[in-house]
């Protein structure tokens, strides 16, 4: 009796050291990459080619050349347009889908359920089959030139917005219907429930919305590159970084892409991991109990 | 009698039916329909009548201008070709511009949409007039401008509320995808480019050179998408089974530190695909990371990661397994907390051993709670775009498949990128566009409409 017991304690040790060693294994795998971007960026050599797997000399060289050589790849600019572009999109995006989800959520009306198909036929579409259209469109109205990109990323980034109201209309379904009838009965209108009363019970979800809206042109690749096109003056920064490893230009650019690379993934990681936290209190629910 | 019959068990009671306000309505009622607003200037609403015989002047100042023309340039779709003429005074070749197809077409659908736009005003008109009519007939008086607009407030916020998105969703959204989807009925093709050639209708002469499996697009059609829906099986269930086991291993009870392995996996999916996923591309080059190491701890030589069809396929697959994995991982954990423990008691209780709780509990469990969410992953890797495109760009190149357009890892989705945005062949790019959407279709007309979710949305309030 005494032995078995041991021995399945044994057993067990050998068990966990196993499944550790495999997670540990894992992770190394998992984070082997970033690891290797983060190594790349401080590596001394500029080109693709690399003899070594460990750096034989850090500089912070590539940094350097990255904010200050912009005469054919200007980051810090491509940094500032994303981030123009971000927040204006921001602000539309979050406004759009909070008042569709609002209303296909909380308010009756005759054309709610064809709409939800329509939103799901339209939702089968392969996304960037519009996009090359809508580059037609634009290019049609003269807003594929200089400045006008912004307008006309801005308006891409925020025009779908129609279509992205899951999240936040299973969020507004979960808050009970009572409190906009009593308000209702006290004589307020459905604006005042709406900005009174709902919204401040929706902070997560208002959150968790702006993130998302925000992360969104940092993120995107497809849209902004068949917009921006040839001129590398409106790109944003994944098109930016994506030019950097073109044939032409990865001898010179691997290592200053690296450090782009790390530039612009540590914020958006940091929001990212930010947010997990607002989209499981999104999904959970506003009212708990 | 059966009007009556009907306004009773209508669901949105306050909202008459159009035809019904044209056979109840009066003359200015009826009227408003041709004439937007009289109805509201006969009720003295002049504010309402002004606007709406405003919006009908511009329509009929649209219509005389552009509308027509376009409509007529949308069927012909332009006749008249773009010439070269010699400039004797200038000693140079002028271009004399003809009719640009494109725009052609882009104008029509532009003027479709303006039509469907008036006739909806037309209606709107009609009713604000028998509203307006109904309270004067109720000896009431008729809604004024102010109040109008303050119930914008309360009863008919929500028009507020969709106005704008559906704005933007018909501009971004609906409008493109007519104008593409049009294209497929065309010969708009790398040799038919405007301005300098035209392009016409031609039915449906793509559908049937891209279906019929003889023809040279056929030949890189099918396999394509027999590829396509390969890796997307692969893609979902690979990452689900591999993502389940390894959430259920960080969940037991003796593994120290979950929070930690979690957050590894997290980080992953916190960079941004394009970084992680172009870092991944280089490394799997000929002289990238992973042939070095190889090289240095091995000494073997380099693997044709990239080259070779099937490496790259299966490259392609495990790639996306480090992808996908921690993103089953997070959804999982979760789901696997619900799980009531009562349930493994009494199993354990029966002697079940650990494969038999894990295939009879949990297995069936997470399938119950997941089936909804493991279809809509299938669907996006039919749509994968950024891993396939980031990843290898569709390389291998061969020249079995239509004029080099693809690959052999291209999906159709960066088949569809290809032909548009390199070749210039929007024709046959809009009709994979459609057939994608065919197949994305009757996969969620299968399954989607079944799942309880679509049934039972008003369940929880």
């Amino acid at each position: 009796m005494q032995k078995t017991v041991t021995s399945g304690k044994s057993r067990k040790a050998v068990t966990n050291t196993i499944v550790h060693i495999f997670l540990a294994v894992l992770s190394l795998i998992w984070i082997f990459p970033i690891f290797w971007v983060v190594l790349l960026s401080f590596r001394v050599q500029k080109g693709q080619y690399i003899t070594s797997f460990w750096p034989k000399e850090f500089t912070l060289d590539n940094y350097i050349k990255l904010f200050t050589d912009t005469a054919i790849f200007d980051f810090p600019r491509w940094f500032m347009n994303t981030l123009f572009i971000s927040i204006f999109s921001c602000i539309i995006t979050t406004f759009f889908v909070l008042a569709i989800s609002y209303a296909l959520s909380r308010i009756r009306f005759k054309i709610r359920k064809p709409y939800m198909n329509v939103a799901m036929v339209l939702g089968l579409f392969p996304g960037f089959m519009s996009m090359i259209a809508i580059y037609y469109i634009l290019k049609g109205f003269g807003l594929t030139e200089g400045p006008f990109i912004y307008l006309a990323l801005i308006m891409v980034y925020s025009g779908g917005a129609g279509l992205q109201f899951y999240v936040a209309k299973g969020f507004f379904d979960t808050i009970p219907k009572a409190l906009d009838e009593a308000a209702l009965i006290d004589g307020a209108t459905k604006w005042d429930v709406f900005s009174k009363i709902i919204m401040p019970l929706s902070k997560p979800i208002v959150v968790y919305t702006i993130l998302q809206a925000f992360m969104a042109p940092w993120l995107d690749f497809i849209f902004a590159k068949v917009i921006a096109g040839a001129d590398p003056r409106y790109y944003t920064v994944a098109i930016g970084l994506y030019t950097m490893l073109t044939k032409e230009n990865i001898m010179n650019w691997y290592a200053p892409f690296a450090a782009g690379a790390v530039c612009v993934s540590i914020p958006i990681a940091i929001l990212f991991i930010y947010l997990q936290r607002f989209y499981a209190e999104g999904l959970s629910g506003s009212v708990k109990g | 009698m059966a009007g009556f019959a009907k306004k009773k068990d209508r669901e949105f009671p306050e909202v008459v039916p159009v035809l019904e306000v044209l056979q109840d309505g009066d003359i200015f009622t009826k009227l408003s329909f041709l004439i937007w607003g009289v109805g509201n200037l006969a009720r003295k609403q002049i504010v309402q009548g002004i606007l709406f015989l405003a919006l009908e002047i511009s329509f009929i100042c649209y219509f005389v201008i552009f509308g027509a023309h376009a409509l007529y340039q949308f069927v012909t779709l332009g006749t008249a070709t773009q010439t070269e003429v010699f400039n004797e005074a200038k000693q140079i070749y002028e271009y004399i511009p003809g009719d640009n197809s494109q725009l052609c077409l882009l104008y029509g659908v532009v003027t479709i949409f303006v039509i469907i736009g008036m006739f909806l005003v037309a209606r709107a008109a009609c009713r604000s007039s028998y509203y307006a009519e109904l309270a004067v007939r109720k000896g009431k008086k008729p809604l004024t401008f102010r109040k109008t607009v303050s119930e914008f407030k309360d009863k008919r916020m929500y028009q507020v509320f969709l106005a704008f998105p559906f704005l933007g969703l018909l501009l971004f959204n609906v409008m493109p995808l007519l104008f593409m989807i049009l294209m497929a009925f065309t010969n708009y093709d790398r040799n038919h480019l405007p301005p300098k050639n035209l392009f016409d209708w031609v039915g449906f002469e793509n559908f049937t050179r891209v279906l019929n499996a003889g023809s040279d697009l056929g030949r890189t059609f099918w396999p394509v998408l027999g590829w396509t829906i390969v890796w997307a099986i692969f893609a979902t269930f690979l990452n689900y089974i591999f993502g389940v086991i390894l959430a259920m291993i960080i969940n037991r009870k003796d593994t120290k530190i979950k929070g930690f392995w979690r957050f590894v996996l997290m980080l992953t999916i916190a960079v941004p695909q394009f970084v992680s996923l172009l870092v991944v591309n280089t490394m799997i080059q000929e002289h990238g990371a992973f042939n070095l190491i190889l090289r240095e701890l091995f000494g073997m030589g380099p693997l044709p990661f990239l080259t070779d069809a099937t490496w790259a396929r299966v490259t392609v697959i495990v790639i996306n397994l480090w992808v996908g994995i921690p993103y089953t991982v997070i959804s999982v954990t979760g789901i696997l907390n619900n799980i009531p423990t009562e349930l493994y008691e009494a199993a354990k209780l029966d002697g079940a051993g650990i494969v038999a709780i894990f295939t009879k509990i949990t297995m069936p469990y997470l399938m119950f709670v997941m089936t909804p969410q493991l279809i809509v992953t299938f669907m996006q890797n039919i749509n994968n775009f950024n891993v396939i495109f980031l990843l290898t760009n569709g390389q291998p190149a061969t020249d079995a498949y239509y004029r080099g357009t693809a690959g052999k890892t291209d999906l159709l989705v960066t088949w569809l990128y290809k032909l548009t945005i390199d070749n210039k062949d929007y024709n046959l790019g809009a009709v994979i566009g459609i057939l994608t959407f065919v197949l994305m279709a009757t996969m969620s007309i299968l399954t989607y409409r079944n799942s309880k979710s679509y049934k039972e949305e008003e369940g929880f309030s």
